[in-house]
C-alpha cells in the first residue's frame, strides 16, 4: 500500500507515492537521487543523514517520509547557491581541513549551521557539546571545531 | 635550504595546500559504493547465524523463495566450485610447521562459529523484500558451547571450533635470542612485570561497507564496486584464490571510501558471494551493511593478553624484555591476520630503545568471535604498548622520571640493528621527547597536579615514546616472513599534449587526501601548477596494477613510484628538448619547469615538451617513440620509522571515576612533510582513535553465549567531540635516508603512541590512590570501581 506525499526538498515542491515504512532519508537518497545525506548506522547515533526541517536539524534515518508533510527539508545538496557558491560553513570546513573521508560531513555541517543559527557566539565548550549527535572518526573533531568556529564568524557578519 | 630543496622537490612541496577533494564531499556530489545503482538492480540481504557456534542441521528456503519480489536465495552448498577466503601471510610456528589455517567459506557450510557468519544470500527486488524472505528462511541449528576469549580458547576442555587447529590454535611463533634474554635476566639488578589486556576494537569507518557487484553476459565480465582499500588486491584474491574467474574479465572500482582505519583492506565474503551470484541471476546486486552487521562482520582490532618482563640494571638501563602474548584470530584468519601479532607486532618490541636482548613469544588462537586484523597502526599499538607501559612502571619502581629512564636508554647511533629484526636508518628520539615536554609545558605540572589535588582530582602526565615500521614492505623481507605477496607499489604519470597530467595510483586515498599530496608531488617536480595535475586511484580498469594503501605506506611506496615516473617523463623530456635545442642530451637542465641548454637561455617549457611529444612532426623517430605516460613499480629497500613523543594529562574525578583528557601533546617525525595540514590532520584522527581505544572503547562479547554486548553505537563508545580536547601537535624532521621524498608515513602514529601515553597518565594520576594494575579503557565505571576497591570496598 502506497502513501502519497507532498515536501518541498531545497526550495523545491516534490510528490511521491512510497511505502509508508520508508524512511526520510530513503526518500531523499532513492527517490530523489540526493545522495549527499549518508546512512551510518541504525540508531540514530552517528548524524551522517543530518537534514534541516523546517530551519531545524534532524536525524533523517529516524523520520519516515510521511512524517514530514508539507514540511520544508533542506539538504546538503540545498547548501549551494545557483552559481555554485558554497555556503560559509562549507568554505570553512574546506579552509580548515574539517574533513577527511567526507562522509560525515554532509551530517556534520548541517549540525554545525543549525547549531550556529542557535549560537551564534558559541565557544569551543559549546560547539563540541552541540556536535556530540555527530560521530567522525577520521579529524578526531580538532578541525571541526575550528571550522565551526570560522564557519560561525563569517555567518555573523 | 629546507629539507624539502634538499631532496629536489619545488617549493609547493611542504606548503598546506587546500584539499582537492574537498568540493564534492562538501556539496554532497562525492560518489561513495552505495550512492551507485545501475539499471535493473537486485539488493542483497544476508541471513546470519544468530548463534557463536552450532552445526547447521538444515536450511529450508522454500518459503522465502516463494514470497513477493525475491530473484534467488543462495546457501554455502549452492556456491559449488567456490574455494575458502584466502589468509595473505604464512607464519611458520616454532615448532616449524606452517600455521593452521582452515577453510573459511564464503557462506557458511555445515558449522556456523560465530555471531554473524553469513549463512544465506538473499536477493531480492528491494531490501525490504529481501529482508522480510529472510524472515521466513528456517535454519535448524544444533547450537554449541561457544568460547570468545583468546586464553580461554587454548585451555583444555574449550569448545573445538575447527577440526583442522587442535585445540584451537593457528600457531606458537617466536622471535628473538631466549638464551640471552635468560641470562640478562639471571644478572639484573631489577625486574619489572606487567600483566595487561590489549583490549579489542570495532574499527567503526564511518562508511559501512557495501558493495555493487554486476555482471555483463555479452562481455562474460564482471564488475564490482566496493567500499576498500586495495581494489587490485581484493580483485587478486578474489579471481586467483576463490572464484577461479579470470583476472582481466573483473574490474573492481573502489570509489569514494568513507574511512578504512584497516578494516577495508580485506577480502570479505559479501563482495565475494554477491560477484558470484551476479552471474547465476544475471543482474547487478547492491548491498551495504546496516551498523549492526558492521560490528559484527568487520574485522576486529587488537585483542592481546600479554604478560611482559623487563631486567634493567642498577642505573635503569633496560637489559632484555621477555613478552609473551596470546592473540586472537576470531572464528576464521581474515587477509591479514597472522601477521599483525607476529611480524608486525614482534619486530616493534625495542621500540626507541637500545635492549640489547629482546624475546617474544605469540600464540595465536580461534575464538567465535568475528576475525580479527589490522586496525589503524596493526602491532605496532600493540607493541608499543608493552614497551611503553612496561617502561612506565620500571620509572615508577626505580624512583626515576620518567623522561630520565628513556633518555637513559634511547638509541643515538644509527643505522641500528634492532635485536628483533629491523634496522633503523634515522632518528632523532631526544629531540621529539625534547620538544614535547616543551609543548606540554611538563615544568609547570606539578603546579597543575597541586592545583588538582585541592579540588580532590587527581592529576596524572603520561609519556609515550614510540617507534612504528612503516612503508610496507621490502618485497624479499616480507617474503622471508611468510608474505605470499609483493608489497611494492605502482604509479604511472600520463602527460597530455597540452601539458596537464593525470596520474593513476595503485595507493587508495579514503580520507588521506592523496589527490592533493600527490598532485604537489607532481607539480613540485614538473614545475606545474597544483591544478593542472590529477590523481586516479581505486579502479582496476584505470590504474596498472597496487597493493593498496595501509600501514602508512602510501607516500613512502605510493609517493615514490610515482616519482620514479616522474624520473622516466624528465628523463624522456630531456632527450626530446635536447632534439629540439639542438643540443647534447647532457647539457639540458631541467628546473621551474622549464628544460634549458645549460649556461644559456634557449630553454623550451615543459608543455612545449608535452605537446612535441604528441605531435611529433619534427621529432626524432628514429631513436625516440612519441608521447610522454610513464609507469613505474617501485619496491622499497628496507623499512621507513616514523617515530615521536606523545604526552597525556589527564585528570580524574575519584568520586564520580570520570577521566578528563585534559590536554595531549604530539611531536612527530614522519620524515619530509609534504602537506603539513593533511599530515596535522592525520596525527589528530590518530590521537582519537587512540584515546577512544584508552578511554573509552571495549568490544565485549558474552563469555557464554558469544553474542556481540557491544552491537551498536549505543554500547560500543565511539569518541565524540566532547570527549576529546584540541591538540597540541608539532613535528620534527629527521629525513628518510632510502625514499626519494625523504618522508616515512603519518597516518597510523596518533592511534600507535596515544594508548600507551593516556593510560601512563592514568597510571600516574590512580598511583596516588595506590591503584598499581589498571586495564584500558579507563571509563568510568571502571575507574571508580578500582578507585572503590583501593580504597577497601568490594
Amino acid at each position: 500500500m502506497a502513501v502519497s506525499l507532498a515536501m518541498t526538498v531545497n526550495g523545491k515542491l516534490v510528490s511521491a507515492d512510497v511505502d509508508p515504512r520508508t524512511l526520510l532519508v530513503d526518500f531523499l537518497r532513492n527517490q530523489l537521487a540526493l545522495t549527499g545525506t549518508h546512512v551510518g548506522c541504525d540508531t540514530a547515533q552517528c548524524g551522517a543523514c543530518t537534514v534541516h526541517l523546517d530551519g531545524r536539524a534532524v536525524k533523517s534515518c529516524n523520520l519516515l517520509a510521511v512524517q514530514v508533510l508539507g514540511a520544508a527539508v533542506v539538504t546538503i545538496e540545498g547548501l549551494i547557491a545557483d552559481d555554485g557558491t558554497m555556503h560559509p560553513m562549507q568554505v570553512a570546513f574546506h579552509d580548515c581541513h574539517g574533513l577527511q573521508c567526507g562522509f560525515c560531513t554532509p551530517g556534520m555541517v548541517m549540525s554545525a549551521i543549525d547549531l550556529v543559527n542557535r549560537h551564534l557566539q558559541a565557544d569551543e565548550a559549546t560547539i563540541r557539546a552541540e556536535l556530540e549527535g555527530n560521530l567522525c572518526r577520521c579529524t578526531g573533531y580538532h578541525n571541526i571545531v575550528k571550522a565551526v568556529r570560522q564557519g560561525a564568524a563569517v555567518m555573523g557578519k | 635550504m629546507g629539507a624539502n630543496d634538499a631532496a629536489g622537490l619545488g617549493n609547493v612541496i611542504g606548503q598546506s595546500v587546500p584539499r582537492k577533494e574537498d568540493a564534492r564531499f562538501l556539496t554532497g556530489t562525492g560518489q561513495y559504493t552505495d550512492d551507485v545503482s545501475m539499471a535493473r538492480q537486485t539488493h542483497a540481504f544476508f541471513l546470519r547465524s544468530p548463534h557463536a557456534h552450532a552445526v547447521i542441521r538444515s536450511i529450508d528456503v522454500v518459503k522465502a523463495k516463494g514470497l513477493p519480489g525475491i530473484v534467488a536465495i543462495f546457501t554455502g552448498a549452492d556456491l559449488t566450485g567456490v574455494n575458502g577466503l584466502p589468509c595473505g601471510w604464512l607464519i611458520t610456528g616454532t615448532d616449524g610447521k606452517p600455521m593452521n589455517e582452515p577453510p573459511h567459506p564464503v557462506l557458511a557450510l555445515g558449522k556456523v562459529r560465530y555471531v554473524g557468519d553469513a549463512v544465506a544470500l538473499v536477493i531480492a527486488e528491494s531490501i525490504d523484500q529481501a529482508k522480510d524472505a529472510a524472515e521466513q528462511i528456517v535454519v535448524d541449528y544444533d547450537v554449541l558451547p561457544a568460547v570468545v576469549n583468546p586464553v580461554d580458547a587454548l585451555k583444555p576442555g574449550a569448545p573445538l571450533i575447527h577440526e583442522q587447529a587442535p585445540g584451537n590454535k593457528c600457531y606458537t611463533w617466536a622471535l628473538g635470542d631466549k638464551a640471552a634474554v635468560d641470562a640478562a635476566f639471571a644478572k639484573a639488578a631489577h625486574v619489572t612485570k606487567i600483566d595487561i589486556v590489549n583490549n579489542r576494537l570495532v574499527p567503526n569507518a564511518i562508511e559501512p561497507r557495501a558493495a555493487v557487484a554486476s555482471y555483463n553476459r555479452a562481455d562474460d565480465a564482471y564488475a564490482l564496486y566496493v567500499s576498500n582499500q586495495n581494489p587490485h588486491v581484493e580483485r587478486l584474491l578474489m579471481t586467483a584464490f576463490v572464484l577461479g574467474l579470470p583476472e582481466h574479465k573483473v574490474r573492481v572500482i573502489a570509489p569514494d571510501v568513507g574511512g578504512g582505519f584497516g578494516s577495508k583492506i580485506y577480502l570479505y565474503a559479501e563482495e565475494t558471494a554477491m560477484v558470484w551470484a551476479s552471474k547465476r541471476i544475471n543482474r547487478p546486486i547492491k548491498w551495504a551493511a546496516e551498523r549492526s552487521e558492521s560490528f559484527l562482520t568487520d574485522a576486529h582490532g587488537r585483542d592481546h593478553v600479554t604478560h611482559a618482563e623487563l631486567a634493567l640494571d642498577n642505573d635503569g638501563k633496560f637489559l632484555a624484555l621477555s613478552v609473551q602474548t596470546t592473540a586472537n584470530m576470531g572464528a576464521y584468519l581474515s587477509t591479514f591476520a597472522s601477521c599483525i601479532p607476529t611480524i608486525l607486532y614482534a619486530t616493534l618490541l625495542a621500540g626507541q630503545y637500545t635492549t640489547p636482548a629482546i624475546w617474544c613469544e605469540v600464540t595465536a588462537s580461534f575464538t567465535n568471535t568475528s576475525p580479527v586484523d589490522a586496525y589503524r597502526g596493526a602491532g605496532r599499538p600493540e607493541a608499543t604498548y608493552v614497551v611503553e607501559r612496561i617502561v612506565y612502571q620500571a620509572a615508577a619502581e626505580m624512583g626515576l622520571q620518567q623522561d630520565e629512564i628513556r633518555r637513559r636508554n634511547f638509541i643515538r647511533t644509527f643505522p641500528y640493528q634492532t635485536p628483533v629484526a629491523l634496522n633503523y636508518d634515522t632518528g632523532n628520539y631526544d629531540q621529539t621527547l625534547d620538544a614535547a615536554m616543551e609543548m606540554a609545558d611538563v615544568a609547570s605540572f606539578p603546579a597543575r597536579k597541586a592545583e588538582a589535588q585541592k579540588h580532590g582530582k587527581l592529576r596524572g602526565l603520561g609519556y609515550a615514546a614510540y617507534i612504528e615500521a612503516c612503508g610496507l614492505a621490502p618485497s624479499n623481507v616480507a617474503g622471508a616472513l611468510g608474505a605470499r605477496a609483493g608489497l611494492f607499489e605502482a604509479g604511472e604519470v600520463r602527460v597530455h599534449p597540452t601539458g596537464s597530467v593525470t596520474v593513476f595510483t595503485g595507493s587508495h586515498s579514503h580520507g588521506q587526501g592523496h589527490e592533493t599530496t600527490f598532485a604537489q608531488i607532481v607539480a613540485g617536480r614538473l614545475g606545474i601548477p597544483v591544478d593542472n595535475v590529477s590523481v586516479v586511484h581505486g579502479d582496476t580498469g584505470r590504474v596498472p596494477f597496487g597493493m593498496g594503501t595501509y600501514g602508512s605506506r602510501s607516500l613512502a611506496v605510493g609517493g615514490t613510484a610515482i616519482v620514479k615516473a616522474l624520473d622516466k617523463v624528465v628523463a624522456k623530456g630531456r632527450k626530446i628538448a635536447a632534439h629540439l635545442l639542438e643540443a647534447a642530451e647532457t647539457d639540458i637542465e631541467f628546473k621551474d619547469g622549464k628544460f634549458t641548454v645549460a649556461g644559456t637561455d634557449r630553454s623550451k617549457t615543459f608543455g612545449e615538451i608535452a605537446l612535441t611529444a604528441y605531435v611529433p612532426h619534427h621529432y626524432p623517430l628514429d631513436t625516440l617513440e612519441p608521447g610522454l605516460d610513464e609507469t613505474a613499480f617501485y619496491d622499497p629497500t628496507n623499512f621507513t620509522y616514523p617515530a615521536g613523543t606523545h604526552i597525556c594529562e589527564v585528570e580524574i574525578d575519584p568520586d564520580t571515576g570520570v577521566v578528563e583528557v585534559v590536554a595531549f601533546t604530539a611531536c612527530d617525525d614522519f620524515g619530509n612533510i609534504i602537506n603539513p595540514m593533511i599530515v596535522e590532520g592525520q596525527v589528530h584522527g590518530g590521537v582519537a582513535q587512540g584515546l577512544g581505544q584508552a578511554l573509552l572503547e571495549r568490544c565485549v562479547y558474552d563469555p557464554d553465549s558469544g553474542q556481540l554486548l557491544t552491537g551498536s553505537m549505543m554500547d560500543y563508545a565511539l569518541p565524540r567531540a566532547d570527549d576529546l580536547p584540541s591538540f597540541k601537535v608539532g613535528t620534527k624532521v629527521t629525513p628518510c635516508t632510502h625514499t626519494p621524498l625523504g618522508a616515512k608515513g603519518c597516518g597510523e602514529a596518533g592511534a600507535i603512541g596515544a594508548p600507551a601515553a593516556m593510560m601512563n597518565a592514568v597510571m600516574d594520576a590512580l598511583s596516588t590512590v595506590g591503584i598499581t594494575h589498571f586495564d584500558m579503557p579507563a571509563s568510568p565505571h571502571r575507574v571508580w570501581s578500582a578507585i572503590r576497591q583501593a580504597h577497601g570496598h568490594a
